[in-house]
């Protein structure tokens, strides 16, 4: 069975959990464990939210905070793009954002742009340590996309094994 | 609906901020935490801050960033972190960030 689906939304905060909450919908029938779950939950919000504080540096969302520093909103769209093959699920999130200068560097642990944001640089640390597989391509001024795949439930190990 | 954060959720017990924390912890509710904590910290000198997982049932590295951020305010003054309520994934996320090795976690 193969199964697929895209979504595009605008790049703020207010839709960080509904970027999970749907991706977490999409695999729902593959029983996966309550970890397996909350792993592409977190993968899944860890890039979603670099897309949309560094791609686009939309730091808070729409609503209430206009008068502070840093709160217009730059116009952007972030794209989920879900492939369901057989129990191993492809996840690509991409941005058209400003893009990574130097990705090997970025994707050390405890490396951030935004320390005064309350960011720690465990992003990457996260979706590596809670997926199967993670790549990123990005360049300044090219965007970002991150690639990440998973084995859900049962199917997704016994097709690994073939 | 699920449940937000409220003023209510930030309480002082002798001298510890207590938080109760969210059902999600991400970076879109991250600066109203962030924000009311350390008003709190500063207004009423609280040396300790417990942070209550109760109700969480999901968190990423926004969870980190809240906990790091105010571990380096107090620290300096002698206070401590500690976290209740840390279910199986909120400690999960603990060990690999590192935060383990900061925050002290309660059995209540
Ligand atoms: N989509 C993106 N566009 C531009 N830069 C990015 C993007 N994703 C990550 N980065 C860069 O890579 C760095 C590391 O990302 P990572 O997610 O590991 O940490 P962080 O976002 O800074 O902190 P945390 O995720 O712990 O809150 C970021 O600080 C940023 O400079
Ligand atoms: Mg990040």
């Amino acid at each position: 069975m193969k199964n697929e689906m895209e979504l595009i939304f605008d790049a703020v905060s207010d839709n960080e959990s509904f970027a999970r909450v749907a991706v977490a919908a999409f695999i729902t029938h593959l029983n996966p464990t309550v970890e397996e779950m909350a792993d592409i939950k977190t993968a899944v919000s860890e890039a979603v939210t670099n897309a949309i504080i560094h791609g686009y540096e939309n730091l808070y969302g729409y609503g209430g905070k206009k008068l502070r520093e840093g709160g217009e909103i730059h116009p952007g769209k972030v794209r989920i793009h879900c492939i369901l093959n057989k129990g191993i699920l492809h996840i690509e999130v991409s941005d058209r954002g400003k893009g990574i200068e130097n990705v090997e560097q970025a994707m050390e642990p405890l490396f951030t742009t935004k320390p005064e944001l309350e960011r720690s640089g465990m992003g990457f640390a996260f979706m590596e340590a809670f997926m199967d597989d993670l790549e990123v391509e990005s360049g300044p001024g090219e965007g970002t996309t991150v690639r990440m795949v998973k084995k859900i439930g049962i199917d997704g190990w016994i097709d690994c094994e073939e | 609906m699920m449940e937000q954060i409220t003023m209510g959720d930030f309480q002082v017990i002798d001298n510890c901020l207590m938080i109760r924390l969210p059902e999600e912890i991400d970076h879109h509710g991250a600066g109203f935490i962030c924000e009311n904590a350390d008003r709190i910290l500063m207004r009423d000198e609280v040396q300790n801050v417990v942070f209550d997982f109760e109700k969480t049932r999901f968190m990423d590295s926004s969870g980190i960033g809240i906990i790091m951020g105010r571990y380096r305010k107090i620290t300096c003054f002698g206070g401590r972190v500690y976290a209740i309520h840390v279910d199986k994934q909120i400690q999960r996320i603990f060990n690999v960030s590192g935060l383990n090795k900061i925050v002290e976690v309660l059995e209540v």
